[in-house]
């Protein structure tokens, strides 16, 4: 099965744990991932700069090697990124702030990167909330 | 066929930066021709108020948004009627209200469901 997986929360939510756990299982159970897309809060998921205790799961970190692993389409939203200051080098350029905390294998795209998804995929699979 | 999206608005207007970010996704469905609906359930249906005061609270009304639904051709907007009775509002103009059942029965209709 085709899925797209739209993420809602922070690194740190359980929920972002929730995705990456079905994100991993639907790719051991052989199916495809269309896109995954970061929206909302869900932006903070994909920020490098998220520092976690030693003793606890760096959720951020995993979703970043799961995306690089298999060469996923990890798409952030970019009005949601700004909004929230997760910022490439691009935008940080262009807005004239200091901090970089988003880099590959994520990109900064729009919402039709979203529907385009949907489109896509067989089932969206939507996570957010605690 | 373009699969359906129905987008479920839970949030207050003044909660944060949700209840205008599902609406961009449904604009964004809107601006590609998509089919999508539009569903306010549970605080999202106080962005359905009439004479919101935004500025009271230092916040950009989603109002004049909402009325670019139909400039987008998004024609399937839908609020919950339990909602709407639960916090004594009275059904909107810009809003079809529905019974619980009634949402059991759209939600099944369309393809795939997002709630914000």
């Amino acid at each position: 099965m085709k899925f797209a997986i739209a993420l809602f929360s922070a690194a740190h939510a359980p929920s972002s744990r929730r995705a990456l756990l079905f994100a991993q299982a639907a790719l051991a159970g052989g199916h495809e991932i269309v896109r995954l897309f970061f929206y909302q809060d869900g932006v903070y998921s994909a920020a490098n700069s998220v520092v976690t205790p030693q003793d606890e799961q760096d959720i951020a970190q995993q979703w970043r090697a799961l995306v690089s692993e298999h060469q996923l389409d990890g798409v952030v939203c970019i009005a949601a990124a700004l909004r929230r200051g997760v910022l490439n080098a691009e935008e940080a350029a262009r807005y004239q702030r200091n901090a970089v905390n988003l880099d590959a294998p994520w990109a900064l795209s729009g919402l039709g990167q979203l529907h385009d998804a949907i489109q896509d995929a067989d089932r969206l699979i939507c996570f957010g909330g605690p | 066929m373009s699969r359906s999206l129905l987008v479920i608005s839970r949030q207050a207007p003044w909660s944060g930066p949700s209840a205008r970010e599902a609406l961009d996704v449904v604009l964004a469905g809107g601006a590609f021709d998509l089919p999508i609906g539009l569903l306010f359930l549970d605080d999202g249906v106080f962005q359905l108020a009439p004479a919101q005061n935004a500025k009271a609270v230092q916040q950009k009304d989603v109002t004049a948004n909402l009325q670019a639904l139909s400039l987008f051709g998004i024609d399937e907007v839908f609020a919950c009627s339990h909602s709407l009775a639960e916090r004594g509002l009275s059904a909107p103009d810009s809003a079809q209200p529905l019974s619980s059942e009634q949402i059991s029965q759209m939600i099944d209709r369309y393809d795939q469901v997002m709630t914000l």
